[in-house]
């Protein structure tokens, strides 16, 4: 079965999803990446959708169950590079994005996480793998 | 009058082929000059009206079509398909109505903002149609 890579870095897992996600693939990925977080007691997901050209309410709702998920495991969700028209249409479909933060990209959504994750609390361990 | 310049018409039985009309929708859409916002509404609103098919009805049929009218151009997509209907489709194209407890009911009101010009039918045994229609603005 195909899948989305999860990297590790540091406190935080990045998901990067490259293609337009079909619907087997999100519900494999929401599934993984809440196993992720449990596993590892990531205290953050980023999921960089830059190369998304289209979020509908399934899609929507797949990241709403993953920050929700997340959130009960002590873990914070930022969805980064959202292309702007997505944003737009985002908007006028009606979607509301409850619990997720966004960012303009990988960076910037890093910088969000750090900030609401109290310094001593971050985990040193620092090795990075692909899942 | 609405004059119709190209027309191509697609089953929709799996996710793929909704994938697949998207990329088609694209083409086409950048093809009459339709700007990026304008493609990726039409292309949201064909997902979700694709997806209902797929969800409510099993299968479906959906054309594509470059249209005209005076000196207007457009993309006009037609959704068909012939499962149960829907009851009261008022009702169905209100923001939050659903019959599915897991969807957000979004579908339908959502796909209706995000084009110029949006008709549905549907009886209740005999199956739905959607029309939506993106003007170059
Ligand atoms: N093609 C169809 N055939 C039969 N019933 C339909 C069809 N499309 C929509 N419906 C009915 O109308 C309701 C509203 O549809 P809509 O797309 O707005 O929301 P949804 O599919 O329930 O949720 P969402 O699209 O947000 O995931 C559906 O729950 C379903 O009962
Ligand atoms: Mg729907």
């Amino acid at each position: 079965m195909e899948k989305i890579p999860i990297l590790r870095m540091g406190p935080f897992l990045l998901v990067t999803i490259q293609v337009d996600l079909y619907d087997r693939l999100a519900l494999n990925l929401e599934a993984d990446l809440i196993e992720t977080v449990h596993k590892t007691g990531a205290r953050g997901v980023l999921i960089d959708i830059s190369a998304v050209s289209i979020v509908d309410s399934f899609m929507g709702r797949i990241l709403g169950n993953i920050a929700g998920m997340s959130r009960i495991l002590d873990a914070q969700t930022v969805v980064v590079g959202m292309q702007p028209a997505v944003a737009i249409t985002l908007i006028e479909l009606g979607l509301p994005l409850k619990g997720i933060h966004t960012a303009l990209n990988v960076e910037k959504g890093i910088e969000k996480l750090r900030a609401t994750i109290p310094p001593d609390d971050e985990e040193t361990d620092d090795d990075y793998y692909f899942q | 009058m609405i004059i119709i310049s190209s027309s191509e018409t697609a089953s929709i039985r799996t996710e793929q082929d909704v994938a697949r009309l998207l990329h088609r929708i694209k083409a086409v859409a950048a093809d009459t000059g339709l700007g990026t916002v304008s493609q990726t509404k039409l292309m949201t609103a064909a997902s979700e009206l694709a997806r209902n098919m797929l969800f409510y009805a099993n299968e479906g049929v959906s054309y594509l079509e470059q249209i005209s009218q005076g000196t207007k151009v457009g993309i006009r997509l037609t959704f068909i398909d012939h499962g149960p209907g829907i009851p009261d489709v008022d009702l169905a194209m209100q923001d939050g109505y659903t019959t599915n407890p897991q969807s957000l009911g979004l579908g339908l009101p959502g796909a209706r903002r995000l084009v110029n010009e949006f008709a549905i039918i549907s009886t209740v045994g005999k199956g739905t149609t959607v029309t939506v229609i993106t003007w170059k603005l």
